[in-house]
């Protein structure tokens, strides 16, 4: 989807945090993203890198910390890692996993200079 | 520009009957640069844990308030394009014209044609022009607010970007995403494009009038929107015959806000 808008909010968070905690330059970005939140990967790598250009973090690194997915079964209560969000129930077949993990997107931490 | 679809950062326009007259200015969402203005400082770890989606999720909040407080139903209706969205809200809005007070946002990456047709029913409709980005997000709602009347104690429809992947991650305030899939598009929709089913909770299936042209499962679609998000309720309808569309009103008419109606 819209890895270039996503981006974008990175870049302000990025910024925003140089002008709260006093930073110039930053070396490596941590995002967490869920292998089942809205995001493909390789496009936001893509789309970092531009995103980045003429702030704080160009030429940063992307560190993506890559957490599956988890899900609780609403009819049996097993909670288990799916691979989409219209897994079945490993446990009694039922679909409807309820989404426990894996669907954040977020600005983990930054290394900064 | 986003590799998978092509969205980007270009110049967002909002068309509204009160900005008619007035030069469009194109609003530019382009982030610019913020210069540091600190000392040199050491190598270290910041610690940040913020959601890429945080701004989104502030302003659809403001909106959501703003909404509530008004007493508005706001419904953000979404598909892939082609659906039938337009066609079904304009039977929708004379169906329900002198019963609640209404408005339309229109989001499309073009023209103004949307809000145009909408404005024919005698609803006030204001039109955003996404230009290359593929989704509304909760700013470019709240700029389009102030263009309209806001049908306090009615209902307003949002009708986002045909897009069945992008605008199901982008909070607008509403109330309720409702999704509509339409038949000639194929049974397994709602597995392929999971996010915006699992997003949505109702799902309005259109064109149905076409079924019996058509080699479309209606069972294995609903099961398989099922699949996705068991609570997901579904309405089969026709904006064209009419068939169903009480059901849809019906569904309209319960989730208005108590004590809010002015129902005939």
């Amino acid at each position: 989807m819209h890895e270039m808008s996503l981006a974008q909010n990175v870049r302000e968070i990025i910024e925003q945090a140089s002008l709260d905690q006093g930073f110039r330059h930053v070396k490596t970005v941590w995002l967490e993203i869920g292998r089942l939140s809205c995001v493909e990967q390789e496009a936001m790598r893509f789309c970092f890198g531009a995103a980045m250009q003429g702030g704080v973090a160009e030429g940063a690194r992307l560190e993506i910390i890559d957490t599956p997915g988890r899900g609780l079964c609403r009819k049996c209560g097993h909670e288990a890692e799916i691979e989409n969000v219209y897994d079945a129930c490993p446990q009694c077949g039922n679909y409807g996993m309820q989404l426990v993990a894996g669907d954040a997107m977020r600005v983990k931490e930054l290394e900064v200079e | 520009m986003c590799l998978t679809c092509g969205c980007g950062s270009d110049e967002v326009l909002i068309r509204g009957r009160k900005s008619l007259n007035k030069p469009k200015a194109p609003v530019n969402f382009r982030l610019h640069r913020v210069e540091a203005n600190v000392a040199e400082d050491t190598q270290r770890i910041v610690k940040l844990e913020q959601d890429i989606l945080h701004k989104n999720d502030r302003h659809a909040q403001a909106n959501r308030e703003m909404f509530e407080q008004l007493g508005i139903l706001a419904l953000n209706l979404v598909s892939s394009p082609g659906s039938g969205k337009t066609t079904l809200l304009v039977r929708t809005l004379q169906a329900l014209q002198g019963r609640y007070p209404l408005a339309v946002i229109e989001g499309d990456q073009q023209t103004e044609q949307d809000a145009d047709r909408i404005r024919t029913t005698g609803v006030p409709a204001v039109q955003i022009n996404t230009g290359k980005g593929c989704h509304l997000d909760a700013q470019m709602v709240e700029r389009a607010l102030p263009e309209m009347p806001l049908p306090e104690g009615g209902i307003l429809f949002i009708e986002n970007v045909g897009n069945l992947v992008c605008p199901a991650g982008f909070d607008l305030g509403e109330f309720a995403k409702v999704v509509v899939l339409s038949v000639t598009e194929g049974e397994d929709k709602p597995l392929k494009y999971p996010d915006m089913f699992r997003a949505a909770d109702l799902m309005l299936l259109n064109k149905c009038d076409l079924l019996p042209y058509l080699r479309f499962d209606v069972e294995l679609a609903e099961s398989y929107a099922r699949r996705v998000n068991p609570d997901i309720r579904i309405i089969r309808l026709s904006a064209v015959s009419g068939d169903g569309i009480d059901a849809w009103l019906s569904w309209l008419e319960a989730q208005q806000p108590a004590g809010k109606q002015t129902q005939l």
